[in-house]
Order: C-alpha cells, then sequence, then structure tokens
C-alpha cells in the first residue's frame, strides 16, 4: 500500500532530503518568527480586559499547539519504527523528542508568566496544566527510555512504545477544558467556529503558528540528518561524503 | 502486509487500546475529582450521581462570577467579601489579602478556601479567570458595551453603593483643591 514511500526511508535519500529542505525551512521560519512575533508583541492592540499581559499568547499557544504537533508526529513515527521496523522512523523519534520537550517547557513557561499576573498564580493543579506537564515527563521518558538499556535496540524498542502509548494524552489535554471546570480558560482558535479572537490580533497569532510549525519541521531536519550520520558512520556513501567534504575543505 | 508486521500492529494497537480504556476508566471513577473547583449550583445541590455536597470544614475551591454590587470591603483592613453566581444560587466568600488585577464585578474568579456552611467560604487564596474572547478597547465597546478601564484603575473609580472604602478618602482632596 505504501510502497512508494519506501525509497525515502532510505537512510541516504532521507538524508539528501532534509538536507535540500532545511535551508528552506529555516529561512521561512526565521522570516515568520520575526513577523509574527515582533506583530503581536509589539504592533497589535492591548486587550480589552487584560492590557498588554494577553500579549505573550502570540508565544505561548504557537508552543503549545506544536508541543501536541510534534508528539503526535513522534508517535506516528514511533508506530512505523516499532510495526515496519524502519531505522530512518526510530532516528526519528529521537530527533523530535527533545524539541519537543523544549516546545512543551516554553509552553509551560510562557503560562505560568502570563497565569501570575493574570490569574494571581504561577501554577495550579487543573486539568490543562496539569496534562500539559503530564506531556513534558513523556517527553522526558522517550528521551531516557532510548538510553537506558544496553542494548540500544532494545532501548529504541521501549522508547517508542512510550511514544505511541503517550498519544492517550493528546485528547485529555485538548478537551480538559471543556470535560472539567478548569482555571485555563477554553480554546480560543477552533476549526469549526469563528475565532474568538478580533482580526487585528488573529493575524499575527497564526503567523506564530505557522512560524513554529516551520522552525519544529526545520530543527527536526538538522536533527535527523546528525542522526542519520552518527548511525550510517561506517556506511560507504558517508564515508564517500565524508572524503569529499575533507577534499574540498 | 507480511504476518510479521501485521501481528506486532496488533499487538500495538492492543496495548494502545487497553491503555485508553485504563486511562478512559480512571478519569470516568475520578469525574467529580478532576474538576478544579465547584461551581455554587454544585455546591447546594450536590455534585454526580449521588448529590455529594461538601460538608462545612472541609477544604475546597468555589469558582463563578462576582455578583455587581455584592463586594464589601472593610474599611479599615484588607478584609473583602463578595458573592459568587453561576446559574441560580448565590454563595458569599470572605477573604482577607490582595485580589488579583482582573478582579472586578461580573468577573469569573476562583477562590480557595473552607467551607463555612452551607453558602459561606473563607477563602486564602482568590485567583481570577478569564474567558478566551480577545479584542481591543474600542471592538469590546462597540460589542460589549464594555468601556476600557485599566485594571489598576477600576477600584477607585467604582462607585457601587455597598462600597465603602475609597469614596470618602478621595473626595477630600478634590474638595480641597477647589477651595
Amino acid at each position: 500500500m505504501f510502497k512508494w514511500l519506501d525509497p525515502y526511508a532510505k537512510p541516504e535519500t532521507l538524508y539528501r532530503i532534509c538536507g535540500l529542505w532545511f535551508p528552506w525551512l529555516m529561512t521561512a521560519a526565521v522570516a515568520t518568527l520575526l513577523l509574527g512575533t515582533v506583530w503581536g508583541l509589539a504592533f497589535t492592540p492591548a486587550d480589552y480586559q487584560q492590557g498588554d499581559s494577553y500579549r505573550i499568547i502570540h508565544i505561548h499557544v504557537p508552543s503549545a499547539i506544536w508541543s501536541m504537533g510534534a508528539y503526535s508526529s513522534m508517535a506516528i513515527a514511533a508506530l512505523i519504527a516499532l510495526v515496519w521496523q524502519v531505522k530512518a522512523a526510530q532516528w526519528a523519534v529521537g530527533a523530535i523528542a527533545p524539541i519537543g520537550a523544549v516546545f512543551t517547557v516554553i509552553a509551560l513557561f510562557t503560562g505560568a508568566a502570563w497565569g501570575k499576573p493574570m490569574w494571581g498564580t504561577w501554577w495550579v493543579w487543573d486539568a490543562r496544566l496539569t496534562s500539559e506537564l503530564i506531556l513534558l515527563f513523556l517527553y522526558l521518558g522517550v528521551i531516557a527510555l532510548s538510553g537506558a538499556f544496553a542494548d540500544r535496540q532494545t532501548g529504541a524498542k521501549a522508547s517508542a512504545l512510550l511514544a505511541v502509548v503517550g498519544v492517550v494524552n493528546l485528547p485529555i489535554i485538548h478537551f480538559s477544558v471543556e470535560w472539567w471546570n478548569t482555571l485555563h480558560q477554553g480554546a480560543t482558535i477552533t476549526k469549526f467556529a469563528k475565532p474568538s479572537i478580533d482580526a487585528s490580533m488573529l493575524w499575527p497569532l497564526l503567523i506564530s503558528i505557522l512560524a513554529f510549525g516551520l522552525w519544529l519541521a526545520a530543527l527536526t531536519c538538522l536533527r535527523l540528518k546528525t542522526a542519520i550520520l552518527q548511525n550510517e558512520q561506517h556506511r560507504p556513501w558517508v564515508r564517500q561524503l565524508t572524503a569529499s567534504a575533507a577534499k574540498e575543505g | 502486509m507480511n504476518p510479521r508486521r501485521k501481528q506486532r500492529l496488533m499487538a500495538v494497537s492492543a496495548i494502545l487500546l487497553l491503555l485508553s480504556g485504563a486511562v478512559g476508566a480512571m478519569l470516568y471513577a475520578l469525574q467529580e475529582n478532576v474538576d478544579l473547583f465547584y461551581t455554587p449550583s454544585q455546591l447546594l445541590d450536590g455534585i454526580g450521581k449521588d448529590k455529594v455536597k461538601p460538608v462545612p470544614g472541609q477544604r475546597l475551591r468555589i469558582g463563578g462570577m462576582v455578583v455587581p454590587g455584592s463586594v464589601k470591603r472593610d474599611e479599615t483592613t484588607l478584609k473583602v467579601s463578595f458573592d459568587l453566581v453561576d446559574t441560580g444560587p448565590i454563595v458569599t466568600v470572605h477573604y482577607e489579602g490582595i485580589l488579583p488585577d482582573l478582579f472586578r464585578e461580573g468577573q469569573g474568579i476562583v477562590a480557595q478556601g473552607t467551607l463555612l456552611d452551607a453558602t459561606n467560604i473563607a477563602a486564602t487564596e482568590v485567583l481570577a479567570k478569564h474567558d478566551e474572547d480577545y479584542m481591543p478597547p474600542e471592538v469590546a465597546a462597540a460589542m460589549k458595551g464594555i468601556k476600557h478601564v485599566p485594571p489598576s484603575k477600576t477600584y477607585p473609580q467604582q462607585t457601587s453603593p455597598q462600597q465603602t472604602y475609597p469614596a470618602k478618602a478621595e473626595s477630600k482632596p478634590v474638595a480641597e483643591a477647589q477651595q
């Protein structure tokens, strides 16, 4: 069924594709990140209720969305690694996990910094905040497990399995604000309803969300390239690559 | 798909399914305990099928809208009391301390404290809850009829009948200036 995908799983091809995409993704990410954050943090009007404090939404929401987006892509890669035993998918899990963890930390930190002036507290054990913290622990678990076994293959399998079952947490994070009484407010942007944020604030927010997505993709490409080189360093194609690079350098 | 892959896929799916089932059952069992706070109607009518009501002396959180005109401040201390409402019943929160900037009449808040009797709570912490609507002040004025007041300026400008503290103190300097 997915036969057409097979050639892309070949490390050499994947390395080339990542190298090809990385500069474009990174340039686009930096450009949109600058545009979205500067527009959002400096040029949008202040909120009627929260004044300037609400501006942190332009960092908080994109990082929170992509902390979950990164987890879903990592889980898909982990499933492919487990079932089809594609090595490149296993490396992708290891490549995405630290990036997703950092995005989660950014979301938690900006959330705390927003919560202090608005709610009056840095942290409260409500369902949304707690489930997002669990997401961070899942990332850390995936990272730690992959290095926790003397046999690297066993570690990789264990971390991939944790990544797959951790998916259970994603709907909990998303729907926590609807299922339970939480201090955290509901979703501002949903697929099916008109966003409850004014257009002048929505555009920089959407650009920031796009920027964080591009940034995630760019960093994943970069880390995946490194992982491929590390794991394939004794293969002829890598030797050829390093030899030609040494000649040029 | 070859049989070994199929087997692995089945194994992973089974683990995932079992775990989601377990987590789902756990969250269902914990349903009422995951809520961060009681609403005033939950406090008075009880929650869940068994209509469990909290008993006086119990530590809990209560969340609701501050009833406009219900904020009573003590003139000499930081003591304040206000009413909370959601869909009908009203409970009164007593608190001593500094309220968050977003606290105002009509605002959603969450208070943590001890239940004194059926409708009174002694709070040790008051948190402001805000909604997911964001808009510039002009749009808010046009849409909701809300006049933009920076949070810091809300209190001295409020003139609800029950409010006692700033009204007298602030009128004096103005009167003197006019003389």
